[in-house]
Formats: structure tokens, C-alpha cells, sequence
């Protein structure tokens, strides 16, 4: 293990927080739970331990065997067979980014790769290697928009219409910053952006927005985009990278900063992780991001290669004064993006972005026409819309779960507003046959 | 080594020149060659801001290293050396000249003589090592 404090310094830190000895920082554990005696029953064999495994694995119930129209952040789609079988070849199978190019081309090429993808997808010019999840991307965002203003703009704006995990985890990030107001997702959730204008000040450091948003809706954002710049305040982004394929770039509309999951692009659901946060800027705020950047070079005979680059922005060179601490990248999982985006090709990811977009409508119309249920939004959507149910939305859902299908997500759990509303997602896996089941099974619950 | 008379110099490797009561502020030629090659610039303050002595007022990036510019004296900021955002080789070729960072009106001018003089910054200098 790795101790960076020496002896002398642990002494120093224990003196200054007024604490005897390294024990004395547990004292608030009571004793007995300190060193709990462990009764663990007796060893198993191998061949116990794997079928005592493979029957808890079997109390799960997956989108193997179910329907599914749960979305709200992450989406079921299909992963090629060969993007497992690439990924974990040996040369490959790391979690992390390589330092030495010497030893490490293939890697590093990969990354430069998913960077050029990502670029390509949100319409911004510089990506990085990639961060945890889509919330931490976006919390990065708010970390270099702090930074990009040196401490001296304190309000960053959120939209309610942003994924309300994403928002949570920004907020997080942001305690420790003194003085800041994070604000602007305390409004009646369906609201259209120009709700928040007023906010927007010369204090105003970012503005946060989703694209589709959480409820699946899309609008062209250019004009707000426009009002965040005349405050002089940075517009930041989260899209899902599947409907970019099909949409205007939130470059091409003025984004500073694109963030988002990159879960979509073939990584499976796993039961929430682990995921991948895209991250990507305009080339001004180059030197003011987090995380790891490969660059294309020429090694001294002129040959094509790639390093790492631009990493005087990290913390082991800028120390405490670097925008973050962040430098781990999802390497393996960003591969994963690189060659499921590879293997699709721009019309293939067109196609299933397509797909995703034709389905869900179908279902909506289909979904709308129930008596007791409503579409609540009019305008466009990309492969998610939310359906005002005639009853509980947890009941609904214990109900499709019995007929095989996993319901869509129960809004009233962020918005107190929204009770009794389903957020429903619908890719390329769901068939029609599967869409038609939900809407019959839908139906027997339109009346009490 | 460069190290012209008529500057005063401070222990962070920042030089001053005194007019009245601005004083001009930039990075000596022992700093830039200690960085080697610069490849960014920026400023950490804008016009008007007060700049505090030893308050980080620029930072400069090199292939081997990120370092601060502190400002060796007090007072409030009158102008920035604009060109250094895209010109900032200066800094490696005319550190002295050209490559000029902030000028601040002096807000305590006794500051000025708690710094080195040329004399003095090239001793310290030489005990540093090349």
C-alpha cells in the first residue's frame, strides 16, 4: 500500500485536528463495532460457491427475460458480439490510461479515436478520454465553468428538466465551494427553458440543460443559448449521444460544453454500471478541463503516433491548483463506445437512432388512444415521452411486471408535481409485437 | 544569465521595474530558462483588480511545468501585456523586454526595497545552480 504521510507529518495532522493517535479518529465507532467478531459459516468448495452464486443470479430479473420501457438515463439497446470479443483481448483490457507511449500506441490510438467520435457526435471540437457516468461529466462541467471564471461567478443554473440524479451529484461536487447558488430546477418541471432567462445574470457562471431532456423532449435551443452568452455565462449540455446521430449537433446550437452517458453507445445496462461520462468543449476552454487528452503526434522518424497531451492542466504537475482531481478515465468502457461506434458506422447509428425514434412514436400514438391515459407533451421527441396514467404509476408497473414487461419510470419519485406520471423509453429491442402487449396490458388497467 | 542592473527581483524569480508609482512585472531570464519552452499563458487578474503581493496574478505553462506569476509588490492593476496570450514565446526569447506581464500602480512603494537587486538576485542565482 501506497502511505504518502510520513511518520512526522500523520503526527502534525493528528496534533492540528487535536487528536492523540490514529485510533482516537475512530472513537465515534462504539468498540464492539470496531473489530465485530465475524461469524462466518464454514468454507465452501468451488463448485458450491458457483451454484450458490448462479441461484442468486437467477432471483434477478433482466431485460434478458422481460420487456422493457424503463429508460430515464439508461436505455436498452443491442451490443454487437464483437464488441465483448474485442474488448477483452489482453492488449486491451485495462481499466487505465497508459502514461508511456512507448509501450502503449495501441491504447492511446483507441482513446484518440473515441475523442474524434465523441467530437464528431456533439459538434464541439475537443473531447478528453472520458470520466465515470454521465452525472460526473456534468458536475465536471460546473467545476470548469468555477474555474473558467476564477471563483468570481457563483450562480450556476440548472434546468428541472435535467436528469435529477445528474443534478444531485453536481450539487455534491459543488458543496465544498464557498458561496455558490446552485439554482433553477425548483419550477414546475415541464417548463420550457425561457422560464429560466430571468435567472440568468452577469453572476450567472453555466447553465446547465438536458438534450433530449429527461422527459424526452427536444426543442431547438439555439435562442436560449444566444441569451446565456449575452450574460457572458457558458452553456453547458448533457445529451444522449444516440439521438445526436440523429438531431443538430448542441454544438451547432451554441453549446460551450457537452456532456453526457455514454452508456448507449454498447455498454450494457448491468444493473446500473459501471458507465461512461463523455465530456466535451469548445477548443477556448481547452486548458481548463478535467481528465486525460491523447493527442496525434510524429515520433522523431515522422511516423503517426499518440501521446498523452496537454497534461500540464493535471494535478500532478498544477497540484492543487488544477481544475480537478479527476484524471481516471472509463478506458475500457470508452473502448467499448469506440467499437460499437465503429461497427455500426454513421448510417448505422443513424439507423438505430431512426429505429428508437419511429418505435417510440408508434407506442405514444398507441399509448396516447387508451382512455385514462395522456400524453402530456405535443411538441417533438426522440425515443421518450411521459404518459399521465389513471392511476398509481408503482401499481401500473407491479401489474406489466407480472405480464413480463418492465414499466417505464415512475416521475413522482423526483417531481412531487408529476405523481401518477411514466416516464416510457423505447429503442430498437422492442419489437412491435412487444409495444402492442404493453399497450393491451396498459389497457386493463384504464379504468378503476 | 541575464540580469539587468536597474530591476529589482523577487525570490519567486518575478523582476520589477519601478516608474513613479507603476511598476512593471514579468518572470526573469533565469525563470523562462528554468521552464524551458513555454506553451501557454495566462492571466490570473483583469484591470482594476487589486493584486496583493505574493497573489498569484498569471500562471505560465511549459513543456516540463505549470508555474505562478506572484506579484512581488502590492497595488491595483492598470494594464496587462495582452499580446503575451497568443505571443507567449516572448517570454522565452525577451523576457525582459516584449515579454513585459502587469503593470500595477504601487499601493506601499516601501515594498520595492524589501526586494533584490541585481546584484543580490544573481548570487541567488548562482546558489540555486543552473
Amino acid at each position: 500500500m501506497f502511505i504518502p504521510h510520513s511518520p512526522k507529518e500523520t503526527e502534525e495532522m493528528l496534533q492540528a485536528v487535536g487528536v492523540k493517535s490514529l485510533e482516537g479518529l475512530f472513537e465515534a465507532v462504539p468498540k464492539t463495532f470496531r473489530f465485530p467478531k465475524l461469524n462466518l459459516p464454514p468454507g465452501l468448495t468451488e463448485m458450491e460457491v458457483v451454484e450458490h452464486l448462479q441461484e442468486m443470479a437467477d432471483a434477478n430479473e433482466s431485460v434478458r427475460e422481460l420487456a422493457c420501457f424503463l429508460g430515464a438515463g439508461a436505455y436498452h439497446h443491442y451490443v454487437p458480439a464483437a464488441v465483448d470479443s474485442l474488448l477483452r483481448r489482453g492488449e486491451f483490457y485495462t481499466a487505465y490510461t497508459p502514461y508511456q507511449p512507448e509501450i502503449s500506441q495501441g491504447t492511446l490510438q483507441s482513446i484518440f479515436e473515441y475523442q474524434s467520435l465523441i467530437v464528431g457526435l456533439t459538434g464541439m471540437d475537443v473531447s478528453n478520454a472520458s470520466h465515470y457516468d454521465g452525472a460526473t461529466a456534468a458536475a465536471e462541467a460546473a467545476v470548469m465553468a468555477y474555474h473558467h471564471f476564477r471563483g468570481k461567478r457563483t450562480r450556476f443554473i440548472l434546468a428541472p428538466s435535467v436528469n435529477p440524479q445528474y443534478r444531485e451529484v453536481l450539487r455534491t461536487y459543488m458543496n465544498g465551494y464557498e458561496g455558490l447558488e446552485v439554482s433553477g430546477d425548483e419550477g414546475a418541471p415541464l417548463h420550457s427553458l425561457e422560464e429560466l432567462e430571468p435567472l440568468i445574470d452577469m453572476n450567472t457562471a453555466m447553465v446547465l440543460i438536458q438534450y433530449p431532456d429527461f422527459f424526452g423532449r427536444v426543442s431547438d435551443f439555439s435562442n436560449f443559448a444566444a441569451k446565456v452568452h449575452q450574460a457572458g455565462a457558458l452553456l453547458a449540455v448533457s445529451a444522449n449521444p444516440t439521438a445526436l446521430a440523429l438531431l443538430k449537433s448542441p454544438g451547432a446550437m451554441g453549446a460551450d460544453i457537452v456532456v453526457g452517458e455514454g452508456q448507449p453507445l454498447g455498454i450494457p445496462l448491468s444493473f446500473g454500471g459501471p458507465y461512461l461520462g463523455f465530456f466535451a468543449v469548445k477548443k477556448d476552454f481547452v486548458r481548463k478541463i478535467a481528465g486525460r487528452l491523447v493527442g496525434e503526434t510524429v515520433d522523431a522518424e515522422g511516423r503517426r503516433g499518440f501521446v498523452l497531451t496537454l497534461t500540464a492542466r493535471e494535478q500532478h504537475i498544477r497540484r492543487e491548483k488544477a481544475t480537478s482531481n479527476i484524471c481516471t478515465n472509463q478506458g475500457l468502457l470508452a473502448l467499448a463506445a469506440t467499437i460499437y461506434v465503429s461497427l455500426l458506422g454513421k448510417n448505422g447509428l443513424r439507423q438505430v437512432a431512426e429505429l428508437c425514434y419511429h418505435k417510440s412514436h408508434y407506442a405514444a400514438e398507441r399509448i396516447g388512444s387508451i382512455p385514462g391515459y395522456e400524453l402530456v407533451h405535443q411538441g417533438g421527441f426522440f425515443h421518450e415521452f411521459v404518459v399521465k396514467c389513471p392511476q398509481n404509476v408503482e401499481d401500473i408497473n407491479a401489474h406489466l411486471l407480472d405480464h413480463g414487461i418492465l414499466g417505464g419510470y415512475d416521475l413522482g419519485r423526483d417531481y412531487p408535481q408529476l405523481k401518477d406520471h411514466m416516464l416510457i423509453a423505447v429503442t430498437e429491442m422492442n419489437s412491435k409485437d412487444e409495444i402492442d402487449y404493453l399497450c393491451e396490458t396498459l389497457e386493463e388497467l384504464s379504468h378503476d | 544569465m541575464d540580469v539587468p542592473e536597474h530591476l529589482k527581483y523577487a525570490k519567486t524569480d518575478e523582476w520589477v521595474k519601478v516608474d513613479g508609482n507603476i511598476a512593471t512585472i514579468g518572470i526573469s531570464d533565469y525563470a523562462q530558462s528554468q521552464l524551458s519552452d513555454i506553451v501557454y499563458f495566462e492571466f490570473k487578474v483583469d484591470v482594476g483588480e487589486e493584486a496583493r503581493k505574493d497573489k498569484t496574478i498569471a500562471t505560465v505553462e511549459s513543456v516540463k511545468a505549470a508555474a505562478d506569476v506572484n506579484a512581488p509588490v502590492s497595488g491595483v492593476v492598470v494594464e496587462l501585456n495582452e499580446s503575451l496570450n497568443d505571443l507567449f514565446e516572448t517570454i522565452n526569447t525577451d523576457p525582459f523586454g516584449a515579454a513585459w506581464m502587469v503593470k500595477l500602480e504601487l499601493a506601499d512603494p516601501s515594498e520595492v526595497d524589501q526586494l533584490m537587486d541585481a546584484a543580490a538576485y544573481k548570487k541567488y542565482c548562482e546558489e540555486r545552480g543552473h
